[in-house]
């Protein structure tokens, strides 16, 4: 498994990213600025990470999903390789058309940061076999725009495709307004490609690899992903 | 002589049925201030831009490949070109 992080002026969870990658594969990833024109040859993994590209303007990820790397990060993607979007990582996957839908302002207007429970939607991915279909697991959020929106017809095929990845949920796997943080349509947390081969979400799988920093729920996506 | 620069607004707005929170909290405080009279707010985005010719034709298919590749996210939002 040979992974890239992308750097883009303004992310700021690079090295959580590049630890949980180091941690599941024994290998440091590469890490690349935005303005690099190529990935490094036979590249299996790119991991766009969390943070506040561009200081947000325009709007979140907008400008970094223009950014030179991000025409090589869309061949590696039509090709067939892996792409991770985490949090902003998310939301520049969605600007560029590599992922369905945007995410848009929570809807109750405020930055959320806490941790927060997610069911396993559909396990039989590159990203998520290392789950059971349906488990709860418990991730770190982070975000002011992480209100998954699609037109009716979008959401249709998303859920229909099994598409969905993960739904925010409560403690015991219930979804229902209550355990939404931000408004997303049918509690969408995480999404695929048609084609399964980029991820992008919200919830910080990165964080969750270490029991001293609150359990290791994000240490089974990162694993499979090294043995993908 | 120079050639002569155009002037052109851009404006981007959420389509509507688009949940607009901003344009709900702005709304909100309109209440709070016992301003009468307003039935609801949407926020959206101006840009003005400067063109480098004077070719009206060209000018407005130079704003509409910008909208559409950067200004605005056409699966939430609409744009109108105006030129000066």
């Amino acid at each position: 498994m040979k992974a890239s992080v992308i750097l883009f002026p303004g992310s700021n969870r690079e090295r959580d990213a590049a630890r949980a990658l180091r941690q599941a594969t024994g290998e440091a990833p590469a890490i690349l600025w935005h303005g690099d024109r190529d990935l490094p040859a036979g590249t299996d993994l790119v991991v766009l990470p969390g943070g506040f590209s561009y200081g947000d303007y325009l709007r979140c990820g907008a400008i970094a999903a223009r950014s030179p790397i991000m025409q090589a990060v869309g061949r590696h993607a039509t090709r067939g390789g892996l792409v991770l979007g985490i949090c902003n990582g998310f939301q520049i996957l969605c600007e560029a058309g590599l992922l369905p839908g945007v995410l848009m302002r929570n809807a109750d207007l405020k930055f959320v940061c806490r941790m927060q429970h997610l069911r396993v939607e559909n396990a039989a991915t590159r990203f998520t076999r290392g789950y059971a279909p349906g488990q709860v697991v418990k991730f770190a959020i982070a975000h002011g725009e992480g209100n998954f929106e699609a037109d009716d017809e979008t959401i249709k095929a998303i859920e229909d495709n099994g598409q969905v990845a993960f739904r925010y949920c409560d403690a015991t796997g219930r979804v229902d307004e209550a355990s939404n943080p931000n408004g997303s349509e049918n509690g969408i947390a995480g999404v695929f490609n048609e084609r399964f081969n980029v991820l992008g979400l919200m919830p910080h799988p990165e964080n969750l690899i270490d029991p001293l920093v609150g359990g290791v729920d994000g240490r089974p996506l990162f694993e499979a992903l090294a043995a993908a | 002589m120079g050639i002569e620069s155009l002037k052109a607004r851009v404006t981007v707005t959420l389509k509507s049925g688009v949940l607009d929170p901003q344009g709900k909290a702005i709304e909100g405080a309109l209440r709070s201030l016992s301003i009468d009279g307003v039935e609801s707010v949407r926020q959206g985005k101006i840009f003005e831009i400067e063109l480098d010719g004077g070719d009206r034709e060209r000018a407005r298919k130079t704003l509409t490949e910008v909208c559409e590749c950067l200004l605005a996210n056409t699966i939430i939002e609409n744009y109108t070109i105006e030129i000066a």
